[in-house]
């Protein structure tokens, strides 16, 4: 019942004695003993339940980086899958503890509504995917069509301005979840399916005969992806923001999971620092001096998560493009740990 | 007056006084139920500034930014959010009203048939009213959207029905009639049809009290509402145009259409509410005891009169409170439309609006009102329609 989180949300927000919502959230997750992530219902490579319903992607491993950096174990995370329409209320009511669902950070998402996003852990561009048959090899010969877009996401507002700002017509047949969006584009009820590009790749891999689709090169938007937490706990807006830049530094300096713990005895003092053997930059974060260490030790640092859950590693093959390091022309740059 | 009454000492105290007392526990409860409000009231507006929600109405004049597939009225993406609300607003009423409207007549056709003393017609109707209404109502919306509709072919083979109605996947496309500046005319012919029609019944009506004689009301009716206009359209030399739809590019353009959103949602909410309301009619017509019918008989009335005069008045009493619920329940299934992506005032207004504002305790209440608007707004007309029609007894 995705409209009974609106109406809970609501209930909250009405019902909350106000001393409650002060408290820090990194004290109530560790009374709590577990993590709550708000996560993608369902869609490969960024947030997929198996069979035996435990959660794999790379939305998830991030959730997975902040359990393991405050309990020393990945698996204390509870994820609560929610659509794009009801996903802000449930983190403004507080039903969730941080947002990591391949969500577009955006200035009134940040400003008017609230929130803190994170760093960019993706750096996306929206796309359309159309059937092979229609020979379209640009999305500016859309014009007409009608397009399967998912409510509540920016792609839905990108899409209205791209094709305001070409002046042409097109027909909008907006579903609550990508599912059914994606369903009914393959049922032939929408000429084009729109969504950001990592999901278009992913989405592709559902339908009948994935062959039978392309993807057009056309980039109409940017889309940033991080995760967002609420405004007012500056601790534990800081520690979701530098889970993100110890595995990006990591990576930057050669530290991943296989080889973390060979890395305590190097002698380069910025991996000092990162792995806790050097200062204590856990301190201010309400964390121990080994919080990086136990994120790369349990989860992977950048490089490795994006290989294993989109990249080469994965069935979607995506290529690091502008989330390379800075270092190999991306755009992952994180500050230092100093 | 007695004894005991007598002198001041024996008047109540004033909590011991039932006036009193129950002005002062009502004053009491008032104070409670306002105290109560104001706390949840201030709790949230609090709550929400200090995570930085707005709590004010901002949103209603910033622009929407996001296209809606079904608009009644002027609407584009520059529209602000309070076109987006009346244009769900509007799309909520047209299904609910086409629904209610398509329903009662099924509704009554069913719950009559049921009533056949023809084997298989009551037969057929029973099969009808209870394999739907034992159905779940989302599970009927998806079977007509996901199976039915979605069965049908692409624009490109459409099915053309006489060259004017074409079947696609992607909608019903119809002929679009189009007045040339002529036509206000057979407009003219329709009001003085309609004007010299309710006149005629007056007179008959009249007539039939004074001298008993019955006049020919139907064919007279049809006569100056159908064929009247129709003299004057052909004397005005045809004076209409048809958009005929042409398939353009992805898509048909041009004409009238029908999107399979909206079409799936009316024809569920009509077959489930229409199988409710049948066995309302039902239970309403076999209410009215079978003397009634009988005497009725006896005074020489043929069937269709007794059914008209006599069955429907006494079983409207029994049929049009319930029927007034399945009114109500109808406009608010109609939020179902969710499901499928029918752009209703819950989708657009209470979804996306909400989404791209999050102005979620504003946006809840007023949706939350404009249902609760519509629905003393249905009930009261129906019951002020009730206690008119009603036979007075006697």
């Amino acid at each position: 019942m995705p409209h009974f989180a609106v109406l809970l949300a609501a209930a909250a927000l009405i019902g909350a004695a106000s001393a409650a919502s002060a408290g820090p959230t990194l004290d109530q997750i560790k009374k709590r003993g577990i993590l709550v992530c708000g996560s993608n219902p369902g869609i490969a490579g960024f947030a997929l339940p198996d069979d035996k319903g435990l959660w794999s992607g790379f939305d998830i491993d991030f959730c997975r980086a902040i359990a393991a950096t405050i309990f020393n174990d990945p698996t204390k995370v509870r994820f609560v899958p929610l659509s794009a329409k009801d996903r802000f209320t449930a983190l403004q009511s507080g039903e969730i503890d941080v947002l990591s669902r391949n969500t577009t950070w955006t200035q009134s998402r940040e400003v008017g509504q609230g929130f803190e996003f994170g760093p960019v852990t993706y750096y996306d561009g929206q796309g359309f995917m159309v059937r092979r048959k229609l020979n379209v090899s640009s999305a500016l010969e859309l014009s007409g069509a009608t397009i399967c877009v998912q409510q509540g996401t920016t792609t839905e507002l990108n899409l209205a301005d791209f094709f305001r700002s070409h002046e042409m017509k097109y027909d909008p047949v907006v579903f609550a979840t990508a599912d059914e969006a994606i369903k009914n584009y393959d049922s032939g009820r929408c000429d084009a399916f729109t969504t950001d590009m990592s999901q278009l790749y992913s989405e592709r891999t559902k339908l009948g005969n994935p062959e039978d689709h392309v993807i057009l090169p056309d980039i109409v938007s940017k889309e940033p992806l991080g995760p967002v937490v609420r405004q007012g706990d500056d601790q534990w807006f800081n520690l979701v923001k530098w889970t993100h830049y110890a595995m990006t530094n990591a990576e930057e300096l050669g530290v991943a999971s296989k080889n973390v713990d060979d890395k305590l005895k190097d002698p380069n003092p910025e991996i000092k620092r990162l792995l806790g053997s050097e200062g204590n930059f856990g301190d201010g974060l309400g964390l121990t001096a080994d919080w990086a260490y136990r994120i790369i030790k349990l989860v992977g640092n950048y490089g490795e998560v994006f290989d294993r859950n989109l990249g080469e590693g994965s069935k979607l093959k995506i290529k690091r493009g502008a989330n390379a390091l800075w270092t190999k022309n991306g755009l992952q740059y994180s500050p230092p740990i100093r | 007056m007695s004894a005991q009454t007598g002198g001041a000492a024996a008047r109540p105290r004033i909590w011991n006084d039932p006036f009193w007392r129950g002005l002062m526990l009502q004053g009491a409860l008032l104070a409670a139920v306002v105290a109560l409000t104001w706390f949840v009231a201030g709790n949230a507006v609090d709550n929400m500034h200090k995570r930085n929600i707005p709590t004010d109405f901002a949103f209603w004049s910033n622009p929407a930014s996001f296209d809606i597939s079904q608009t009644l009225i002027p609407y584009s993406a520059t529209s602000p959010n309070s076109q987006v609300f009346w244009v769900g607003l509007l799309n909520t009423l047209l299904v609910a009203a086409l629904g209610v409207i398509l329903a009662t007549l099924l509704g009554f056709a069913a719950g009559a048939a049921r009533l056949s003393a023809s084997w298989l017609v009551a037969r057929l109707a029973g099969f009808y009213i209870e394999g739907v209404r034992n159905v779940p109502l989302l599970l009927q919306i998806i079977f007509w959207y996901n199976v039915v509709l979605a069965a049908l072919p692409d624009p490109r083979g459409a099915v053309a029905l006489g060259g004017v109605v074409f079947l696609t996947k992607r909608g019903l496309f119809l002929a679009a009639p189009v007045a040339r500046p002529g036509f206000s005319a057979v407009w003219i012919a329709l009001g003085v049809g309609m004007a010299a029609t309710f006149a005629f019944r007056a007179f008959a009506a009249r007539r039939q009290r004074e001298t008993g004689m019955s006049a020919p009301v139907g064919a007279v009716a049809a006569a100056l509402i159908v064929a009247f206009p129709l003299i004057v359209y052909v004397a005005a030399g045809q004076p209409l145009d048809f958009d005929i739809p042409k398939l353009r590019g992805f898509n048909f353009v041009g004409g009238m259409k029908l999107s399979p959103e909206f079409a799936a949602l009316l024809f569920a909410l009509t077959l489930y509410t229409g199988a409710f309301i049948a066995e309302i009619v039902r239970s309403g017509i076999l209410a009215v005891a079978k003397g009634q019918s009988e005497a009725a008989a006896a005074l020489g009335l043929r069937p269709a009169q007794t059914r008209k005069l006599i069955v429907m008045p006494q079983a409207m009493r029994v049929i049009v409170p319930p029927l007034i619920n399945q009114y109500l329940n109808l406009t608010k299934n109609s939020t179902l439309a969710v499901a499928i992506g029918y752009p209703d005032l819950f989708n657009v207004f209470a979804g996306t609006t909400l989404n791209n504002t999050g102005a979620a305790v504003q946006i809840v209440f007023m949706t939350m009102a404009v249902y609760l608007i519509i629905s003393l707004v249905t009930s009261g007309v129906m019951n002020a329609y009730n206690a008119r029609m009603s036979p007075r007894e006697r």
